[in-house]
């Protein structure tokens, strides 16, 4: 037996099986914090990567201001809210999901996963209610964009119709749509990406496999998806909110 | 022997894993739907230039909720803390000094 090996048993008593203890580590909890700091630098580049669209987003904002307000009025404020109520939940039931890794709870651990998952199918639903909408007003960057909408507006649902904007600045409403549709399209993929690990996990967790104090992966996969909604809290109220009142 | 074997090498290198208790996690995701609440119930207020300021507080406030308690950062070694405190520093020189750039060298000629 290594040294090494004797130390870690040594640390965790009878409760803990260093069986899939690295040997290059020295300890369980130099192995997880290994990881963890891996999985944190990876997240930063994340948080770069997505700093680079806010940055764009708040320039063009500052630039097209009108066409700005105009193009986030037609978001609905209602469909957001219950998305980042949804994502915020699935956030918790992804911690308490870790918890019941940490806990040895594996039945909790399940659920919490299913729950998690139900969760992010919804937020994807909802928003592809949202997107399904941008098809149809011809609000989607391209050829068939139309700014017909902003040009001459129409009441509907009983409320009433904004002001219309003069061509040349009704135009500018497809970099606001070009932004949307990158911002929440990146962070869309970033959820099907977590819903695909969050299967193969689910698979693994009914197997038993995190019972044994191996988690880093559950708790790692923890940290990706609450970046993911972090991303969102900043979406939300840029995209839908700060051009409302 | 062995243990104060251990605890003379590690006791002060490596951090003691900390099981973050449900009730945080509910407290914390309280609060984050208050903070939806309270974002969404701002928006709402004409307050001109200061609507997206209190939006990014309230977003801001919210993120280091996330941060500190769902991402466990507040019960993570010194070693954690400082590469999470740079990633957001280098973040905040990044996107203020382009902000900057385009504030001062264009102002009004868009």
């Amino acid at each position: 037996m290594s040294d090494s090996h004797a130390v870690a048993v040594a640390e965790h008593g009878s409760h803990e099986h260093p069986a899939h203890l690295r040997h290059h580590f020295v300890s369980l909890e130099q192995q997880d914090e290994t990881a963890s700091f891996g999985m944190w630098l990876f997240l930063l580049t994340e948080i770069m990567f997505f700093g680079g669209l806010f940055t764009a987003y708040l320039i063009y904002r500052n630039w097209y201001y009108p066409a700005f307000v105009a193009a986030s009025h037609t978001l609905s404020i209602k469909l957001g809210a219950i998305n980042t109520l949804v994502l915020i939940t699935s956030s918790f039931t992804m911690a308490m999901g870790v918890w019941c890794a940490e806990t040895k709870k594996q039945k909790g651990l399940v659920w919490s996963l299913i729950a998690t998952l139900i969760l992010g199918f919804a937020f994807l639903g909802i928003k592809t209610v949202e997107y399904k909408e941008k098809f149809e007003k011809h609000h989607v960057p391209g050829s068939s964009f139309s700014i017909q909408s902003f040009v001459h507006p129409v009441a509907e649902d009983g409320k009433e119709a904004d002001k219309a904007l003069p061509a040349d600045t009704a135009s500018r409403t497809e970099v606001y749509f070009s932004l949307y549709f990158a911002m929440t399209g990146m962070h869309a993929v970033h959820m099907i990406i977590g819903i695909g690990l969050l299967v193969m996990m689910l698979v693994q967790a009914m197997r038993g496999a995190y019972s044994h104090g191996n988690i880093a992966f559950v708790e790692n996969f923890g940290l990706y998806w609450h970046f993911v909604d972090l991303v969102w809290i900043f979406l939300f109220p840029l995209l839908y909110l700060i051009s409302r009142h | 022997m062995s243990e104060n074997h251990a605890e003379a090498h590690e006791g002060e290198h490596f951090h003691q894993s900390h099981i973050v208790s449900p009730m945080v996690y509910f407290v914390i995701f309280m609060a984050l739907l208050a903070g939806t609440a309270l974002t969404i119930g701002a928006s709402y207020i004409d307050m001109g230039p200061w609507n997206p300021v209190v939006a990014l507080a309230i977003a801001v406030t919210k993120a280091t909720l996330v941060v500190l308690y769902f991402m466990h950062i507040k019960y993570s070694s010194k070693l954690m803390k400082l590469t999470v405190g740079a990633g957001v520093f280098t973040f905040l020189i990044l996107v203020g000094m382009s902000l900057s750039d385009y504030i001062s060298r264009a102002w009004g000629q868009w």
